[in-house]
């Protein structure tokens, strides 16, 4: 393993960096073929490891394409859900909500790593339409790990992956943690990023 | 991310700065960007969903248009609802004792009361007695911890702007506060939080207005209006009540101005750079001189902006923090 | 019908007496002090101290006037708790004692309902308003032990030397309350750091100094008898202190809380930490101390000054003046002054009962054959928390609620009657 911290005993990885990239590339031809008008397009990054995907989306639209979309950043933590019904508190933030332009009429593509629940996704819609009125919202992910709570699916996906709810998916991504690759694994031994 | 980000808020009130540790501090002016952020958005709603269903009282003794319609507006931007309670509308006037006023405010299952009052430790009472979140946004001449804040904050924000260090911190800023300090909760809130924060207070003001033993605030006091701007980053103008004048505890207006208004005259001895802030609202050409509070290095409309922002941030802190929930508050706090 | 109280240790400060003897009551009497004496009814004293009933020169009993605070009844029950058999109430009820048919009313409603001794006090001033005289002479002569404006002082130099004088004609002593009102406009705590802190207006040790200092000058001027009430501050003491060694006619007492609190006790802006004068510096707190040791201050005297639960739950700055105390006063002076070693236990029982009784020549405060049968009994050791929902007392306006204190009243009899008994 990379730098960072030691991969705990029992966990393993279940996509090394090549698989990870091959899955990316492939997103990236499904969103160009969705998607011709990259001028409408904009790839907005679940921080915190939604970001890097997005960014890394973006240079194979651009490679594809020509020319690189929008891409911004959406923090989410101010439209949780949880906060209200007095379930979740406060946590440390990860990052704030930045982008620089106008939402309308585009179509805008949340990029996340982990697609879990889907509450996040719900947060990042709500946090997006405050913003503007989108033409359309569709949802890449790189994992599908499964356990939904509400009726969200992703429209490109790179792998779906079986976990149990006793275990974790984390996706690494060398811009964040040093190094690519997705692990699964016991919970309670690493920080779940990010999967509300 | 800094120790900072780790703390977590776990107190159920916020009563004034006195009490509060650095790390507490800075966890509200950490948290308060984000909120910019909502203020600002130009195409978008300035609104987001973490009160929803909330509901905020404010209920001020005292009348105060700019502080009252700040907190009104922080906590209509998180999208909780509002109630005013002014003092001459309230059973105040029929004489309620404060208790029944807020048990009645609380029938109506107040989630965080924002109380100013004419006098200290009110917010205290309510505090201990009272399961709803407490806010004080002024209690007598003792504090005004929100407006510290958003100070620190607009200080805070200035500097990393203008030396381009995006994580600067106050530690040894030169802040110097101006004015009536005896009377003034605006400057004892600023005294705790700027000197928490690691900066250098100097006050300067009549000495009848200037309270005893101050210095053990951990500040200095100068006499001389020249000697305390001389070196200083900040120059904090504090508004000068005419009333004052009356109990014989300055000569005149006219000895007032000469002696302590910030000028283009007084301020040709501080440094180029030094920022211009006061408390609002402004007696233009008494404490502050007009041309002077209009200027390029004035923050005094900033301050008013960051102001919304970081009540946001002190609201949510309060209410979203998990810990000390209002119906577990009642019992920790006991009678 | 008689009782005698056995095995105690017996103090009475007036004669030097501290040794275990018994005591016999006969006929509101003290029949005899003796050994192996018997009696109808016995109290077993066992392990407890034997001393006078206590007399407080300086409480408020609010009748007529302010009845929800406190009652001559009420009032009289709490200090029979405390273990006092002797109090004068001051006359700044509504109306006030400033002529004969209101001391003539409070002697009346004593008889009526109280269950010890009281001692009426008069106004110096009619309506205390500092510029008319009583007529003192016939205030005395109807009952009144003492003249005195407490709640204020006499602004005026003029009337204050004026009535001085006709006191000491009358055989009174002036109760002297100092302050400088004009110094404490809207004064709520001391001025110091901790007023600084908390913005609250503050009442300045001056504000006392200045009118001990002059009330002193006068009754040097005109050899008047006068008693400084509740002495908080180190100066204070300091010009006290000098003036009797110059010869002024002068005493002095403080208050339980001047001993033990200082303006600390604000920072939770309890209103049960307010009263006029305040809680004063640590170094103020140690000068009375030091003065109760050397004799300055000549005795205890609680200002127990009740006010209702509604009225002190208010803002700090609006709420009443005052806090009660007779019936935590002498275990603040057994937990404060003995136990620390500032004075024995014996000069303690003097400060509450031969000491304040002599000041205004009252024929109580001694334990002596043939004399009144006040005496009290007290367990020395005795822990207990303060309560004060268990006060007998009508408000509950200490400072002191929940404190653990040592020195507790077994029993109080007065006039041969047991008043109070665990």
């Amino acid at each position: 393993m990379g730098s960072g911290k030691k991969a705990p005993e029992q966990a393993k990885v279940v996509m090394d960096a090549e698989s990870m990239a091959a899955a990316i590339r492939r997103i990236g031809f499904e969103i160009v073929e969705a998607n011709p008008d990259v001028g409408s397009l904009a790839l907005m990054g679940i921080l915190r490891r939604g970001r890097p995907l997005a960014d890394r989306l973006a240079d194979h639209v651009a490679a594809i394409r020509g020319s690189r979309p929008r891409v911004g950043s959406l923090a989410t933590t101010l439209y949780r859900d949880d906060l209200r019904a007095g379930i979740g508190c406060v946590k440390p933030r990860l990052g704030e909500t930045h982008f620089d332009f106008n939402v309308d009429g585009l179509t805008v593509v949340l990029v996340d790593d982990v697609l879990a629940a889907g509450r996040t996704i719900r947060a990042a819609m709500d946090e997006v339409m405050d913003y503007g009125r989108p033409a359309r919202i569709q949802l890449a992910c790189l994992v599908d790990r499964g356990g939904r709570e509400l009726p969200i699916q992703p429209d490109y996906l790179g792998e779906a992956i079986t976990a149990r709810r006793d275990e974790y998916v984390s996706v690494r991504f060398v811009e964040t943690d040093g190094e690519d690759a997705v692990i699964l694994g016991p919970k309670g031994e690493e920080h779940d990023a990010g999967s509300i | 991310m800094s120790g900072a980000a780790r703390t977590a808020w776990t107190r159920k009130d916020l009563i004034g700065i006195e009490d509060l540790s650095r790390a507490e501090i800075e966890l509200i002016l950490n948290t308060a960007p984000q909120f910019v952020a909502v203020s600002a958005r130009e195409s978008g709603i300035k609104k987001v969903p973490l009160l929803q269903g909330r509901l905020v009282v404010n209920w001020f003794y005292e009348p105060s248009t700019r502080t009252r319609t700040s907190f009104e507006l922080a906590a209509k931007r998180l999208s909780a609802d509002t109630l005013g309670i002014t003092a001459s509308a309230s059973s105040m006037v029929k004489g309620e004792s404060l208790h029944d006023t807020l048990a009645n405010i609380e029938a109506m299952h107040s989630d965080i009361v924002v109380i100013r009052h004419s006098y200290a430790g009110a917010p205290h009472i309510l505090a201990q007695r009272h399961p709803s979140h407490i806010i004080n946004a002024g209690d007598g001449c003792h504090e005004h911890p929100t407006q510290a804040l958003l100070d620190a904050f607009t200080m805070r924000e200035h500097f990393r702007k203008v030396r381009n260090e995006p994580r600067a911190e106050l530690d040894g800023v030169r802040v110097a506060i101006i004015g009536d300090v005896a009377n003034s909760r605006v400057a004892r809130s600023n005294i705790w939080c700027l000197t928490k924060l690691g900066a250098k207070v100097t006050l300067c003001g009549p000495s009848t207005l200037m309270p005893p033993f101050i210095e053990k605030m951990g500040v200095e006091v100068s006499r001389d209006l020249r000697e305390a701007i001389r070196d200083a980053d900040v120059i904090y103008a504090l508004r000068i009540q005419l009333e004052r004048q009356k109990s014989c505890l300055f000569p005149s207006l006219r000895e007032y101005i000469r002696l302590f208004r910030i000028d283009n005259e007084s301020l040709r001895l501080a440094p180029k750079h030094a920022l211009i802030m006061h408390p609002g609202p402004i007696n233009r050409d008494i404490e502050l001189a007009a041309e002077v509070a209009d200027s390029a290095r004035s923050v005094i409309l900033r301050q008013v902006t960051n102001g919304v922002a970081v009540r946001m941030a002190i609201m949510h802190l309060l209410v979203n923090s998990g810990r000390m929930m209002p119906a577990a508050a009642s019992q920790e706090r006991g009678a | 019908m008689s009782l005698v109280i056995k095995n105690g240790h017996v103090i009475d400060p007036a004669s030097g007496l501290s040794a275990k003897k018994d005591v016999l009551i006969e006929d509101s009497k003290i029949a005899r002090i003796g050994h192996r004496l018997n009696g109808d009814d016995v109290i077993d004293a066992k392990g407890c101290v034997v001393c006078p009933g206590l007399v407080d020169i300086h409480v408020h009993f609010r009748e007529p006037g302010y009845e929800s605070k406190e009652t001559i009844a009420s009032g009289s029950r709490a200090a029979a708790h405390g273990g006092f058999t002797s109090v004068v109430p001051m006359p700044n009820t509504n109306p006030p004692i400033d002529n004969a048919g209101m001391v003539e009313f409070v002697i009346r409603r004593a008889r009526e309902t109280a269950c010890i001794r009281i001692w009426p006090s008069a106004c110096a001033t009619k309506e205390r308003a500092g510029k008319e005289m009583t007529e003192m002479a016939e205030l005395r002569d109807v009952g009144a032990v003492a003249v005195t404006d407490d709640g204020s002082d006499i602004a005026s130099s003029w009337v204050a030397r004026h009535v001085l004088e006709y006191a000491a004609m009358c055989g009174l002593t002036y109760l002297a309350h100092c302050e400088d009102a004009s110094l404490v406009e809207g004064g709520a705590m001391n001025e110091g750091f901790i007023s600084t802190k908390l913005g609250l207006p503050g009442m300045p040790k001056a504000m006392e100094e200045i009118m001990i200092g002059r009330n002193l000058r006068l009754a040097a001027l005109t050899g008047a008898k006068i008693h400084i009430q509740h002495v908080t501050s180190a100066e204070g003491i300091e010009i006290i202190r000098r003036a009797k060694a110059r010869g002024v006619r002068v005493t002095c007492e403080t208050a339980p809380h001047y001993w033990t609190l200082t303006d600390e006790a604000v920072t939770t802006f309890s209103t049960n930490a307010k009263m006029n004068p305040p809680l004063r510096e640590a170094e103020d707190v140690a000068a009375v101390r030091a003065a109760i040791a050397d004799g300055t201050i000549d005795c205890i005297a609680t200002d127990h000054a009740p006010h209702t639960v509604t009225e002190k739950d208010v803002e700090f700055q609006i709420a009443p003046f005052g806090v009660i105390g007779l019936e935590t006063s002498l275990a603040l002076a057994i937990t404060g002054l003995v136990e620390p070693g500032v004075v024995p236990l014996e000069r303690a029982i003097a400060l509450m009962t031969s000491a304040p009784a002599s000041i205004l020549n009252l024929p109580v405060g001694t334990l002596r054959e043939g004399g009144p049968a006040d005496v009290t009994v007290i367990d020395p050791k005795a822990e207990w928390t303060v309560d004060p929902e268990r006060f007998a007392s009508l408000s509950r306006n200490t400072p002191f609620a929940g404190s653990k204190l040592r020195g507790l009243v077994k029993a109080t009899i007065c006039d041969g009657r047991v008043v109070f008994s665990l």
